[in-house]
C-alpha cells in the first residue's frame, strides 16, 4: 500500500472514529481518550452515536480533535479504529483519502478488505489480551485498554497523561489501576516496536482548553435542578432523558442529605408511566414545592392533557424534553429538534409555553436552574428544551458558575400576613396588570386563601363560571401573561458578522457549535452573516427585530417541518417568504459543513452574490 | 351550579369542636347533584367526621378526578385547597402534592368511572406506594355525568335504563386494593352513616394507603330493580363484618369491651379503633383472611362492608424514601442550594 505520500498530516486538528460493538465496555476505554487529549490542552468534541440495544449491536464513539475550539460535527473521518467487524465495510468506505485505519490484526484479512489509498495500522489486540489473560471478561476490557495504548503511541500523545487519568479513575482500587495500566503499556509498546510512530495524525500539547469542563447535558440539566431547588422529580424511563434523573438523584444524595440523620430533602419517584410523572410534579408546583419531570417526544405526547391543566389552573411545573428523531418510537438513540411545536402548543384549546433552549451543557445548568424561577414567577410549565446531542455526549463548556446572592424567586405568593391583614384574594385576578395573579398554597391560613383549583372555567376568584365574560377576562389575562413572559425568557445571542450584511442566520439548542464554525467558513467565502441564537419561546423583541433587520434570514433547525420557523411566522406574524428553511433530520448532528454549504447555495440561487459589496454600495 | 354560595346560618347553639368550629366550618358550597344522590350523604358524612376529629379544615387538602364523585370537593371543607385534577389522575397529583408536603391530611374523591377504568393505573400504583392518604371511591357502578353509561364495577348481568345487559366482568376495588398494599382497607355504603363516618375517621388518622369503597346509588341512572348498586339492593344484600368505633388518643378509653365481641387496633398515632364484631370471628388484620372473606360472600351475592383490613404499623411513602421531617415546601434556600463553592469543588472535578 503506497498510501503514505498521501497520508493525511494533521497535528491537533482530526476526527478519529472507534467503531465498536455495544456492550464490549469499549465506551470508558473511548472516554479515557478523550480525557487524555483535553488534558493535554487540546478540545475535543466526542459523540456516541449508538442503538436502542444493550448488547451485540454497532456503536461508534465518534471524536473530533480541534485546537481552534470548534465542538460541532465536522463530518468525515480521518482515523478509523475499526473494533467491530459486522460494520467494517462501511466503516472502511467512511475514510477519507488519506486516512488511517486502525484494526485487531488477529486474523488475516483479505486485500480487498482495505483500500489502497489509506494506511494500515494492525495491532494483535486478541492474540496479545488472550496471551495475557485467561478471564474472558479480562480479555474484552482490556483489549480496550490495549487500543487506547497502542493510539496514545500512533498519535504522540503523553502516556503519563493517559497513566495519571486511570490512576483517578480507578482511586483506591490499585488493583485495577496497576492491570489497567499494564494494559495500557502492552498496547503502547506495541505500536512503538512495529508500527510507524507518530502517523500523520498528532497530539500536541496546547492551551486551547483553558478553565473549560467536560460533562454531558443531562448531568447538567440533573446539577441545574439541584441548584434551582427542585425537591420534588418524578420520571419514568425513556432514552435519551434518563440520566438526567439519575443524575439528579445522585447530586441529591451528595449535596442535599442531612448530615444529622441522613434524612433527604428531596423526593424522587420512578412513575408508572409519563402521565403519572407529570401528574406528581403538577401535584407538588400546586402544594408549593419545585418540581420537575425529565422526559423525550412519546413522553409529551402523554403528558399533553396534564400540560393542559397546569396552563389553565396556572400551576408551576419544569419539564426537561431531551429531544429525540420522531415521530411515534422514531429513532429513540438519535438527535432531533422536533418537539417545539408539540411543547409549544401542548394540549387542547388555546394554549401556549414557554420554552428555553440551552445550547450546551453550562446553559442546561444555568438555564436549567433559570426555569424553576421562571416556572414561579409565571405559575405555568416551562418546557427546557434539550436534545440527545446536548444531553448524552460529553461536551467542553464554560465551568458552572453560581452566584451566592440571589435567591430563589417564588413569584406572586399570597401570605398568611397578607390574608390576615384582610388583602382582597381573587385567585385569578390580574392585580398588576401584568397578567400575573397571586396564588395562595394549601394550608396558609386556617380562614382564608383556601380555593378550588380546577382545569372548568371561573372567574377571576376562582369559582365555577360557563359566564363569556368571565372566560374571555381569564383568556385574555393569560395572554397578557404570556407577553409579560417575553420579557422574563432569556434572552437571544447575537453574534454580527465583521462587516455590515443583509444576511441573518437564526438557530438554537445543539446547532450552535455547528452554527459558529459554519459563520466562519462563510466568512472565509465571503459570505457575511449576522447570527442569533433564540434562547427562548415566547420571542422577544430582538428576536423580531432581528428579522426585520435583514433582508435573507436563513432559520437553522434539526427537524423535517421547520418548526422554529412556524413558530416565528405565527408568533411573529412574518412573511413566510423572508424565512429560508436549512433543515437537517437524519438524527446525526449537523455539522459546519452542511450548513455552509445550504447557506451559500440559497445566497448563489437569489443571486446574493456579493454581499459585502451590496451593503458598501 | 358550584359557583352558589351557601348562605352563612348561624344558630347560637351549634355545637364546637375541641378547636370552636361549628360543623358549618366543615362545609362547602351548595351540592349541584341531584336530589337524594349518594355523594351528598358521603359529604355530609365526610364533614361530620372531621368535625368530629378536630381537624383543622386548612390542614386538609382535597383532591379529585373528574364526574360527578369529582365534584363533592367543592361541597364540603370550604376552608380548605382542592384540586380538581384531570380524570383519572387524582393519584398521581395527590402522590405529588404529599411529597411536597407530608405535614397536610390528604383526601382523594374518585367514582368507579375515574378509578376502575380511565384510572386503574394510576389507583393501583398509589395504593402499592403506600401513599398516606384516605383514597374514597364513590362507587355507582354507572357514568353518572355522561347519564347512564356501564362503568367497570357495574355488576355482570346489571341492567341500565335501556335495558341493555352488562357482559363485561367488574372490578372489585376493594380487592384491588387489599392484593395491591393498602393498609387501610374498607368498604361501606353512603346510605349507613353509622358505619361510614367511623370508617371515615379510622382512614383520616390512618398513616399510609387507605382506601374505602363507598357504594353510592345513583338515583337518576342507576337505583332501579336491575342494578346491584341501588339503595334497596344493598341494604338486602349487605354483610358488615364489623362495627367500628374511632377513640382519640386524648379521650380516656374507658369503653368496656366483652372478649369475643369487640377488637381493640391502635394505630400510630394513639388513636384506637374498636371493632365490634358481627361477623364470625373476622380477622381484620390478617390480610389473606380478608381477601378470603370478600371472595366467599360475593360468591353468596352479598356485599360485605365493614373496615375488612388494617395494618396499625404500616409506613407511608416518605418512611420509604426517607425524607426529612420538615415538609419539602417549606425549605428555604439554604437547605436547597449547594452554593458557588460545592459547584467550584464540582468544576474542578470535570477537568
Amino acid at each position: 500500500m503506497n498510501a503514505m505520500k498521501t497520508a493525511l498530516q494533521r497535528c491537533n486538528d482530526f476526527v478519529i472514529k472507534f467503531a465498536n460493538v455495544n456492550g464490549s465496555g469499549s465506551a470508558s476505554a473511548n472516554d479515557l481518550f478523550a480525557r487524555a487529549i483535553i488534558r493535554m490542552g487540546v478540545p475535543v468534541a466526542p459523540r456516541n452515536i449508538f442503538p436502542s440495544n444493550i448488547q451485540g449491536m454497532p456503536t461508534w464513539y465518534e471524536m473530533r480533535v480541534s485546537a481552534a475550539g470548534w465542538l460541532g460535527r465536522r463530518g468525515g473521518c480521518d482515523l478509523m479504529v475499526a473494533m467491530n467487524p459486522q460494520t467494517w465495510d462501511k466503516d472502511v468506505a467512511e475514510l477519507e483519502s488519506g486516512g488511517y485505519l486502525f484494526y485487531d490484526s488477529t486474523k488475516q484479512l483479505p486485500r480487498s478488505k482495505f483500500r489502497d489509498d489509506i494506511t494500515v495500522l494492525g495491532v494483535p489486540l486478541t492474540e496479545m489480551c488472550n496471551r495475557e489473560y485467561s478471564d474472558a471478561r479480562q480479555r474484552q476490557l482490556f483489549k480496550n485498554v490495549m487500543y487506547v495504548g497502542a493510539l496514545t503511541a500512533l498519535l504522540a500523545m503523553e502516556f503519563a497523561e493517559v497513566e495519571k487519568l486511570i490512576g483517578e479513575q480507578f482511586r483506591g482500587k490499585d488493583k485495577l489501576i496497576s492491570a489497567n495500566i499494564n494494559a495500557l503499556k502492552r498496547g503502547y509498546e506495541y505500536a512503538r516496536e512495529h508500527l510507524p510512530c507518530p502517523i500523520g495524525l498528532r497530539v500536541e500539547r496546547s492551551d486551547q482548553v483553558g478553565d473549560r469542563i467536560f460533562i454531558d447535558g443531562n448531568s447538567a440539566c440533573g446539577l441545574g435542578a439541584v441548584y434551582g431547588g427542585a425537591t420534588v422529580a418524578a420520571w419514568y424511563p425513556i432514552t435519551p432523558s434518563t440520566s438526567v434523573v439519575e443524575a439528579f438523584t445522585s447530586y441529591c444524595r451528595k449535596y442535599r442529605t442531612d448530615p444529622d440523620n441522613g434524612a433527604c430533602r428531596y423526593a424522587i419517584i420512578q412513575a408508572e408511566d409519563e402521565l403519572a410523572s407529570i401528574g406528581m410534579v403538577i401535584g407538588a408546583g400546586w402544594n408549593g414545592a419545585r418540581a420537575f419531570t425529565a422526559t423525550s417526544g412519546p413522553g409529551i405526547s402523554l403528558m399533553q392533557e396534564f400540560f393542559g391543566l397546569a396552563y389553565f389552573a396556572e400551576i408551576p411545573a419544569v419539564i426537561v424534553d431531551v429531544q429525540r428523531g420522531g415521530p411515534s418510537t422514531g429513532m429513540p438513540t438519535r438527535t432531533q429538534q422536533s418537539d417545539l411545536l408539540s411543547c409549544a402548543y401542548a394540549s387542547h384549546g388555546d394554549t401556549k409555553h414557554v420554552l428555553i433552549f440551552p445550547e450546551d451543557p453550562y446553559e442546561c445548568f444555568e438555564l436549567g436552574a433559570q426555569a424553576f424561577d421562571l416556572a414561579e414567577r409565571l405559575q405555568t410549565p416551562v418546557f427546557v428544551m434539550t436534545d440527545l446531542d446536548i444531553g448524552m455526549n460529553d461536551r467542553l463548556c464554560k465551568p458552572f458558575a453560581w452566584d451566592d446572592k440571589q435567591r430563589y424567586d417564588r413569584g406572586k405568593l399570597m401570605t398568611y400576613e397578607a390574608l390576615e391583614a384582610g388583602k382582597d384574594f381573587g385567585r385569578y385576578l390580574d392585580v398588576d396588570g401584568d397578567g400575573i395573579p397571586y396564588r395562595t398554597i394549601p394550608g396558609t391560613h386556617p380562614t382564608r386563601g383556601a380555593y378550588f383549583t380546577r382545569g372548568t372555567t371561573r372567574n377571576a376568584y376562582a369559582k365555577y363560571s360557563e359566564a363569556g365574560a368571565d372566560y374571555v377576562y381569564n383568556m385574555e389575562r393569560l395572554r397578557r401573561k404570556f407577553d409579560t413572559a417575553r420579557s422574563l425568557v432569556p434572552a437571544p445571542v447575537l453574534r454580527a458578522a465583521k462587516e455590515p450584511t443583509t444576511v441573518g442566520v437564526i438557530h438554537y439548542g445543539s446547532t450552535s457549535a455547528a452554527m459558529e464554525e459554519a459563520s466562519v467558513t462563510l466568512e472565509a467565502q465571503g459570505i457575511h452573516a449576522d447570527t442569533l441564537r433564540v434562547r427562548a419561546f415566547p420571542f422577544s423583541d430582538a428576536v423580531l427585530d432581528f428579522v426585520a433587520a435583514h433582508e435573507h434570514v436563513f432559520v437553522v433547525e434539526q427537524n423535517e417541518s421547520a418548526q422554529l420557523r412556524t413558530l416565528l411566522i405565527n408568533e411573529g406574524e412574518i412573511n413566510p417568504k423572508k424565512l429560508i428553511r436549512v433543515l437537517h433530520y437524519d438524527g446525526t448532528p449537523i455539522t459546519a459543513r452542511y450548513i455552509a454549504a445550504k447557506i451559500a447555495d440559497a445566497l448563489s440561487e437569489r443571486k446574493v452574490t456579493s454581499i459585502r459589496k451590496k451593503v458598501a454600495t | 351550579m358550584t359557583y352558589l354560595a351557601k348562605p352563612r346560618l348561624l344558630l347560637a347553639d351549634a355545637p364546637k369542636n375541641a378547636l370552636g368550629y361549628t360543623r358549618r366550618d366543615y362545609e362547602g358550597a351548595i351540592s349541584t347533584l341531584c336530589a337524594g344522590c349518594g355523594h351528598d350523604s358521603i359529604s355530609a358524612a365526610l364533614v361530620q367526621a372531621c368535625f368530629d376529629l378536630d381537624i383543622e379544615p386548612h390542614r386538609v387538602a382535597k383532591l379529585s378526578g373528574i364526574g360527578c364523585s369529582s365534584k363533592t370537593p367543592d361541597y364540603f371543607l370550604g376552608n380548605s385547597h382542592g384540586l380538581n385534577t384531570v380524570h383519572g389522575r387524582m393519584p398521581s397529583v395527590l402522590t405529588g402534592a404529599a411529597l411536597a408536603n407530608r405535614d397536610l391530611i390528604y383526601l382523594g374523591v374518585s367514582g368507579d368511572g375515574d378509578s376502575a377504568s380511565i384510572g386503574i393505573g394510576q389507583f393501583a400504583h398509589v395504593m402499592r406506594r403506600g401513599v398516606n392518604m384516605t383514597y374514597i371511591v364513590e362507587n355507582n357502578g354507572v357514568y353518572g355525568l355522561t347519564k347512564g353509561q356501564f362503568s367497570a364495577t357495574t355488576d355482570l348481568g346489571s341492567k341500565n335504563k335501556r335495558g341493555v345487559i352488562n357482559s363485561d366482568s367488574p372490578i372489585d376495588l376493594v380487592a384491588l386494593a387489599l392484593q395491591l398494599g393498602a393498609s387501610y382497607v374498607a368498604r361501606s355504603f353512603s346510605g349507613d352513616k353509622e358505619q361510614l363516618i367511623p370508617l371515615l375517621k379510622g382512614a383520616l388518622r390512618h398513616r399510609g394507603a387507605a382506601f374505602i369503597d363507598v357504594i353510592s346509588p345513583c338515583v337518576t341512572f342507576n337505583n332501579h330493580p336491575g342494578s346491584t348498586k341501588s339503595y334497596d339492593y344493598v341494604r338486602e344484600h349487605n354483610e358488615a363484618v364489623n362495627r367500628l368505633d374511632v377513640i382519640l388518643p386524648r379521650d380516656t378509653i374507658t369503653a368496656s369491651y366483652a372478649a369475643g365481641t369487640v377488637r381493640r387496633v391502635v394505630q400510630h398515632d394513639g388513636s384506637v379503633l374498636h371493632l365490634r364484631k358481627v361477623g364470625d370471628d373476622y380477622d381484620p388484620t390478617d390480610r389473606i383472611e380478608a381477601m378470603n372473606h370478600l371472595h366467599e360472600r360475593h360468591a353468596l351475592g352479598e356485599i360485605v362492608t365493614g373496615l375488612l383490613y388494617v395494618d396499625s404499623s404500616a409506613e407511608d411513602l416518605h418512611r420509604h424514601l426517607n425524607t426529612v421531617e420538615k415538609p419539602l415546601n417549606k425549605l428555604g434556600d439554604a437547605y436547597l442550594c449547594p452554593g458557588s463553592k460545592a459547584l467550584d469543588a464540582l468544576n474542578a472535578s470535570l477537568r
